[in-house]
């Protein structure tokens, strides 16, 4: 059965290897936002062997593009954005210490291998409930590549975020598990 | 032979535009309002409930419902008897658009497709629009407009069958692309599909389906009873909302049909997140 979690980031290989796919976490810390163009960057710095631009040893990385914030917000609404299109670069930051990612939709074999082998997992948000998850979004700054408007690398601090474990350390698949339940076969 | 400002057709797309970003039609509501109350899945039941409170907190706080605010697609009905004053329709809805996403605080979210450099400092925030005109009778401008996200057109497919394959190869064209889809466009969906025409014919048909109001039968009583059927068949894939798993996969079926080439039978299937944003004004 599904169970509940609070966790706050940075998450440990205890913590991963307590999570099972259809588990519901209420996330709480710091995260990092990266979509396509930033993840490209930051798997480059660590092939020339460079210092990324936040610590990814146990690190979330949130795939989301926001709105631009209102005054006085720290951040506009902030759903997650469709994860396949980070696949090819998750394995290498996985490697290298990352432990968690949030997004929404597939993710390809070879991430999730790589969750398997160093224990990382990949949650779910629910997508276009932007503004309901822009609001437990408390601060926001960027802190990289500032020129990818939408796309720069922010930190975030989060209170309570919920996610749904899609992909966990043990190969379970949610989205493969939760489709076959409700299949009406001819 | 009527006459429309260029400002007031600007003002009004604007107003739209930043209406329409944070308020969830009322048709949208009450197809997530049925899923909620039918669906079997208590994951995807929770996850229902999050859309209904997000829709509620946008339209409160004015916030946008989906950080991804969508590429602008208006279907426009000109009036062959009204003209428009001091400028060209399509630079009065693209200035519209342009002001709505900057001033409703909505992302810019049009780039290159090669180079994906973001086009808001070179060709315009957010722009262009995607603009589709017709000419009708009358003395009005109609302008029926979606914000449509990436998410769902990326899952959104095309193809000419061959004609013996007929209405069971649509359906088992429809069916391969929403279960292939499965979470990625944001179930549960609304599924546009065109059919018939040309190819070009049945892509264009297939979003225009997608401005009916959701679960609106086609007035042919034909085409109705296809789209209940497509709608009974792609629910039994099981995807459920946010692909989770569950019984309420797809909110509605729209088809718009057309006569075709004997040699053809082109489909499309355009596919719209459950964040279905669409509004329209007369002027």
């Amino acid at each position: 059965m599904s169970q509940i979690h609070y966790l706050t980031t940075p998450l440990s290989d205890e913590d991963i290897m307590n999570l099972k796919a259809g588990d519901i976490v209420y996330l709480s810390g710091t995260i990092y936002t990266a979509r396509d163009a930033a993840h490209k960057r930051l798997v480059d710095l660590i092939a020339k062997g460079e210092e990324l631009p936040f610590p990814l040893r146990g690190a979330v990385i949130y795939f989301v593009g926001p709105t631009p914030p209102k005054p006085g917000d720290p951040i506009g609404s902030a759903g997650p954005t469709t994860s396949y299109r980070m696949d090819s670069y998750s394995p290498t930051l996985i490697e290298h210490g990352l432990k968690g990612m949030i997004g929404k939709g597939k993710r390809n074999q070879a991430v999730k291998d790589a969750c398997k082998e160093h224990k990382a997992v990949y949650f779910g948000a629910t997508g276009g409930a932007g503004a309901l998850l822009g609001k437990l979004i408390k601060d926001a700054k960027v802190i990289a590549y500032e020129e990818l408007g939408p796309e720069a690398v922010r930190e975030l601090i989060i209170e309570n975020f919920p996610v749904t474990v899609i992909n966990d350390a043990y190969g379970n698949d949610l989205y493969e598990e939760g489709r076959k339940q409700y299949e009406v076969k001819d | 032979m009527r006459e429309i400002a260029y400002e007031d057709i600007v003002k009004a797309v604007k107003n739209m535009v930043i209406h329409t970003a944070t308020n969830l039609p009322e048709d949208a509501v009450t197809k997530l309002k049925e899923a909620h109350e039918k669906e079997k899945s208590p994951v995807a039941k929770k996850v229902l409930e999050q859309l209904l409170e997000n829709a509620d907190i946008a339209r409160e706080e004015k916030r946008p419902l989906c950080q991804d605010t969508g590429l602008a697609v208006y279907f426009v009905k000109v009036g062959q008897d009204v003209k428009v004053t001091g400028g060209l329709l399509k630079d009065a809805i693209n200035e519209g658009t342009e002001q709505g996403y900057i001033e409703g605080y909505l992302r810019a979210s049009t780039c290159d497709c090669f180079t994906r450099e973001n086009l808001k400092d070179k060709i315009g925030y957010n722009l262009p629009a995607i603009i589709h005109i017709d000419l009708v009778e009358g003395d009005k401008i109609e302008i029926e407009y979606a914000a449509k996200g990436g998410g769902s057109e990326n899952v959104s497919r095309a193809r000419v069958l061959a004609p013996a394959q007929g209405k069971e190869g649509v359906i088992e064209f429809v069916k391969s692309v929403i279960s292939e889809a499965g979470p990625n466009p944001c179930p549960p969906i609304i599924v546009g599909v065109g059919i018939g025409g040309t190819f070009e014919k049945a892509a264009i048909s297939s979003k225009y389906a997608l401005f009916r109001e959701a679960g609106q039968p086609h007035p042919d009583p034909e085409v109705a009873a296809f789209e209940q059927e497509l709608l009974e068949e792609l629910n039994k894939l099981g995807i459920g909302a946010m692909g989770m798993g569950g019984t309420q996969t797809v909110l509605a079926v729209h088809v718009e049909k057309n006569p075709c080439h004997i040699a053809s039978l082109p489909v499309s299937v355009n596919v719209q997140c459950h964040s279905s944003r669409h509004s329209h004004i007369t002027l």
